[in-house]
């Protein structure tokens, strides 16, 4: 016979996962949290920024002994062609601020750390274990999971299911689909190290400021794509991702895209001499709000990846991860404290909070951008990227032709490329879809 | 503008660490006559190149280099070309930067 052994297990230890876990045992409840890796983050892959707010919300001192590799100073957005880019440049002196806003991280390195504070708190940890099944009761309830360790079925009063975008167990149990390919970017990322000095330089950085580079236009070859350049202490973690929809059309390899990323003549003296340590891969959910799916029921909740809570448009992730995490334990802490069963009725707490959050406030605003950027990819990723590396080089090379006439080829391209008509629906469209 | 020869896919994963777990493949192919597009599909988009067409015309695996990504599951789960799950707990890809 089993017995109930916690009071809620943690099926993962990403950003939502560690978020959950150590919320709810710094609030006293006894928490089991499950990871099939050797250690916290030896399966898990991000570009990666981490936004300090939603992490200050959880541990607010995580500054004295989080790894962090840098903070922000400088965006960079590129839009490219084959051998120019077109970018905009933001750095500002503000973000030398006291607690600055974000940072570079190594997900390996800060999974560790934040596992050690779910430890702290007082949850308990088993790696290397593999959650395989849902465990439920005649009328449906989940009462536990099992695992590929010998033994009974684990039972807690809920679930949480933190087990990424490409989670088996809520899709095997039919809470909820497994990730269309439209809905999905298959990102690949390498990374690259190099001495520290010659990052800060090639960068323009001091001590641990950093730069973020990201890019989009040929680079993808006309698919919805994105590539990045992150600087980390010692390290430049370089990648690209595009939509599997759009990779399985074409036939494109993800490893070929990478590489022309890392040849073009913008990026290629950014990693001049660097060393490859790694290469990895990893599925983004970029269906936005309308992927979102059923967020909780009797004895389970999702969040993070898992519930598609990604916001593609601000490529912002494990803040939201961070959040849904935390969310998810206050309200199972609330209902556990009232005494209550954590039936579907009583958990829809949860949703009611991430409704009221940042969280769905934002990915609702955005619940149109995935289809506009489908249906349209080549324009935006292709034609637009080229015409605008064409405007910029008319505008800029002299060679005796009059700037009228300058101006009039211009604007003769982008008619030739998308009509009168076209240019005005893909603006309309997209202020739409931004708005 | 085309470039030089791109860098081999075995160099790349090289670099990563992995505990193979041996004769316990996490992903099979299902036995078929002829691949489905999806299913050839992953021929070119598996970015650890874990699948191959053989003399015959099918589709082949060899998980060893998998990065555990889900991108073949996500195009050929539902179709029933292929039988997915994780490796068993410690076993498969361990980042060490991720």
């Amino acid at each position: 016979m089993t017995h109930k052994n916690f009071d809620a297990i943690v099926v993962g230890a990403g950003m939502s996962g560690n978020a959950a876990a150590y919320t709810m045992a710094r609030r006293g409840l006894r928490v089991l949290q499950l990871e099939r890796g050797e250690y916290a983050g030896s399966k898990n892959v991000q570009g990666a920024i981490m936004y300090a707010n939603m992490l200050e919300t959880i541990i607010p001192d995580f500054r004295n002994d989080a790894p962090l590799e840098r903070h922000l100073v400088e965006q960079r957005f590129w839009i490219m062609d084959d051998t120019s880019h077109t970018g905009m440049h933001y750095r500002s002196d503000d973000f030398n601020e006291l607690s600055p806003n974000r940072y570079t991280i190594i997900r390996a390195q800060f999974d560790k750390w934040f596992s050690r504070k779910v430890r702290e708190a007082g949850g308990t940890v088993l790696c290397e274990t593999t959650a395989t099944e849902l465990a439920r009761d005649s009328s449906g309830k989940v009462i536990g999971v099992h695992t590929d360790r010998a033994g009974d079925v684990i039972q807690a009063d809920v679930v949480v299911l933190a087990e990424g975008v490409n989670g088996l167990l809520g899709t095997r149990a039919g809470l909820r689909e497994t990730p269309k390919p439209e809905n999905v970017a298959l990102a690949v990322k390498e990374m690259h190290f190099l001495p520290e000095e010659v990052i800060a330089e090639r960068f323009g950085m001091t001590g641990d400021e950093g730069c973020v580079i990201e890019a989009a236009g040929t680079i993808s070859r006309g698919m919805p794509g994105l590539g990045f350049l992150y600087t980390n202490r010692e390290s430049i973690s370089l990648g690209m991702g595009c939509l599997v929809s759009g990779l399985a059309a074409t036939m494109e390899k993800p490893y070929d895209l990478l590489d022309g990323f890392k040849r073009h003549p913008s990026v290629r003296p950014l990693i001049a001499g660097s060393e490859v340590k790694e290469y990895a891969a990893h599925l983004i959910p970029e269906g936005g709000f309308k992927a979102i799916p059923q967020l909780f029921g009797d004895g389970w909740v999702v969040v993070g990846d898992a519930a598609q809570l990604n916001n593609a448009v601000h490529r912002e992730g494990s803040n939201l991860a961070m959040a849904s995490g935390r969310m998810a334990a206050e309200a199972i802490s609330l209902i556990n404290s009232r005494g209550k069963p954590m039936t579907k009725h009583n958990l829809s707490l949860y949703k009611a909070m991430l409704d009221k959050s940042f969280v769905m406030k934002d990915l609702r605003k955005y619940k149109d951008m995935p289809s506009l950027l489908h249906t349209n990819s080549r324009s935006f990723f292709m034609t637009y990227p080229q015409l605008i590396s064409q405007a910029a080089k008319n505008f800029l090379r002299v060679d005796g032709t009059p700037k009228i006439e300058m101006e009039k080829a211009t604007t003769a391209a982008f008619i030739k490329a998308r009509s009168r008509w076209g240019l005005l629906s893909d603006a309309v469209r997209l202020a739409f879809a931004w708005r | 503008m085309k470039t030089a020869i791109a860098e081999r896919i075995e160099d790349k994963l090289y670099q990563n660490r992995y505990l193979v777990d041996p004769g316990r493949p996490h992903i099979k192919v299902r036995p078929h006559q002829s691949p489905s597009p999806n299913l050839l599909a992953l021929t070119r988009v598996c970015p650890a190149n874990c699948y191959e067409l053989n003399e015959s015309g099918q589709v082949e695996i060899t998980p060893d280099g998998c990065m555990e990504c889900g991108t073949c599951r996500v195009l050929c789960e539902a179709s029933g070309y292929i039988e997915w799950n994780y490796p068993r707990g410690g076993f498969g890809i361990l980042f060490k930067f991720g």
